[in-house]
């Protein structure tokens, strides 16, 4: 029970993030179009590549010795900004279709 | 001052995502929100490389394999999102997904071995070190290691399922996988989800005595194996369901990183990710009316024997081209709804020119769209929109259901299980309860199929059989091409 506490004490404001969070994906989510929900779904893809922060703090962290880190951590960084970069770019592209039609 | 700007560059990166998810949720403002979204990123992403630093004080290093990789990655993924086919988004959205995974599952690779690592060190420690050790923990609340080790398995398991799942995804939206039911499969993934924590409780409780590495890598055997079992047995139109799910995992993976790096920007992108992605999962599920539970254990998609319950029988008939383009080219008002078979064929540029030509003959045309159409939700919009098809055209289904009466021809161009009334008036069928399009209360329902087969639910159309019902058989994209040149030349 101690630990829990403890737990709770040391990571309270990670927690508070965490809940927030969950509501806000919520409430933004159900407000959405579902003629938007493909762009929507590749947008929300790129945007969970910020996984990529922390490939650059573990390749950056690695040892120069340390060729397995490295070659992990560098493969990691290309794999995230794949995710990131193909993400944004793929959801650009579908919703540039959109955009054109508006102006016609 | 250093550590200052690091993080008002995550908070900003932060409200940039919640800025930029909110702006996609418009069509005038989903282009920005997507480019406020990849800036704060780009913020994020620099802020980190230049400005983070770890306890001891330390920048990081290792700047040239960083940006060689940055580089790499961003080339070779432009290059991939400007060459794909708007038919191809499904699996590009996948294979992009299963990176992110991949990622996350690196990341807890390499900090196990990090921990194991300092472990190590810490048991063979002199007094000295521990001293030392003692003071650094007076400053910083000791973080607990089990903690941190959940931390990383998580990440591990989660981020190793959705790559695994999502190559699997990938493959089978390419047509490279086909789909396959193993004996049992039920009881074989929970069985599978079971070993998985019975692993973790293993490696984090340590009782067991098992070498920690020797878990560890089985942990990883079997989340992999999870992952491809998971995505196998279900069928390729259930896949933007699995995908969405997916998509949120990695999401929850980003978010354990965040975690472990006390990383608020991770925490809160992989968060907002996870739950807005779940959230986008149930909605999908609800549209087809499946259960999340059934998601998630994999029962679905292979229950393709349970559809057969109801036999629809009888004669249907077939319509020639040219009575197709008589019919359509003299009536008021013309309903397009377009399905799978549209997009399979990649008709949508011809469909757009069917719908100009029967406007010049003073026909008025609009698009139903089923919100589950295709392979994702938004799916058929997508592809229209690609086809410069105006966005007022594009009907949602709850706008058109009350138009069909006043409608002369209803064109089905692949779609099926969207439009079978069976999902209204038979508790039996499978696909009950399901909202359709209620196409039959138009005067003419003409159907393009390639084939009498059923659709991905596996039942009857008795849709087909109804006497206002006419086939036109042929892939989507040679009929409409056919139907062009007919009302041209009329």
């Amino acid at each position: 029970m101690e630990q829990v506490f403890d737990f709770f004490a040391n990571n309270y404001n990670m927690i508070t993030i965490v809940i927030l969070s969950i509501f806000l994906g919520i409430e933004v989510i159900s407000r959405v179009p579902s003629v938007l929900h493909t762009p929507l779904m590749s947008g929300a893809n790129a945007i969970h590549g910020v996984v990529i922060i922390g490939a650059i703090i573990v390749m950056g962290q690695a040892d120069t010795d340390n060729y397995l880190a490295l070659i992990l951590g560098f493969l990691a960084v290309i794999l995230g900004t794949l995710n990131v970069v193909g993400g944004f770019v793929v959801t650009d592209r579908m919703l540039e279709m959109f955009s054109k039609k508006k102006k016609k | 001052m250093q550590n200052f700007i690091l993080l008002l560059s995550y908070l900003i990166g932060s409200i940039s995502f919640i800025v930029g998810l909110k702006m996609l949720s418009h069509p005038d403002t989903a282009r920005k929100g997507n480019l406020y979204a990849a800036v704060g990123m780009s913020i994020a992403i620099f802020a980190t490389i230049f400005l983070y630093t770890n306890e001891a004080g330390q920048h990081l290093g290792n700047y040239p394999w960083i940006f060689a990789a940055l580089i790499i990655g961003t080339i070779i993924g432009t290059m991939m999102a400007k060459k794909v086919q708007m038919t191809a988004m499904p699996q590009m959205v996948s294979l992009f997904n299963g990176m992110g995974g991949a990622c996350a599952a690196i990341i807890s690779i390499v900090e196990f071995k990090h921990l194991m690592h300092t472990e190590e060190l810490k048991e063979s420690s002199s007094s000295i070190t521990q001293i030392l050790n003692d003071i650094v923990h007076l400053v910083h609340p000791p973080a607990n290691p089990k903690l941190i080790l959940l931390t990383i398995l998580l990440g591990l398991v989660i981020g190793t399922v959705s790559f695994f799942g999502s190559m699997i995804a990938f493959g089978k939206l390419n047509g490279n996988i086909n789909d396959k039911t193993l004996p049992a499969q039920q009881v074989i993934n929970i069985g599978l989800l079971l070993i998985i924590v019975g692993l973790l409780v293993a490696m984090v409780s340590g009782f067991t005595g098992i070498d920690t590495t020797v878990l560890f890598w089985s942990l990883f055997g079997v989340s992999a194996l999870y992952g491809i079992l998971f995505v196998m047995p279900i069928g390729g139109a259930d896949m933007p369901v699995v995908i969405s799910l997916l998509n949120s995992f990695t999401g929850v993976a980003a978010a354990c990183g965040g975690f472990l790096y006390s990383n608020p920007v991770m925490l809160t992108g992989g968060i907002l990710v996870g739950s807005a992605g779940t959230i986008l999962t149930i909605l999908m599920c609800k549209a087809m009316n499946r259960s999340l539970t059934n998601v998630i254990v994999g029962a679905f998609g292979g229950n393709k024997t349970g559809g057969a319950s109801e036999e629809v029988g009888g004669a249907y008939k077939e319509i020639s081209m040219s009575d197709t383009a008589v019919l359509m080219a003299y009536s008021k008002r013309v309903v397009i709804v377009p399905g799978y078979g549209l997009a399979v064929a990649q008709a949508q540029h011809t469909c757009h020119e069917l719908e100009k030509v029967l406007e010049e003959k003073g026909v008025e045309v609009t698009y139903a769209i089923h919100p589950v159409a295709g392979r994702m939700p938004g799916h058929m919009n997508v592809l229209l929109a690609e086809a410069d098809v105006p966005y007022e055209k594009l009907k949602e289904m709850e706008e058109v259901n009350p138009e069909f009466a006043q409608t002369d021809v209803v064109l089905i161009l692949g779609a099926n299980d969207v439009v079978n009334p069976a999902a209204k008036n038979d508790p039996a069928s499978p696909i009950y309860g399901m909202p359709i399009l209620e196409v039959e209360d138009a005067t003419h329902v003409i159907v393009n199929k390639r084939s009498m087969k059923p659709g991905y639910a596996g039942i009857e159309n008795a849709l087909f059989y109804q006497p206002k019902t006419s086939m036109l058989f042929g892939d989507a994209k040679k009929v409409l091409q056919a139907l062009v040149s007919e009302m041209k030349n009329m």
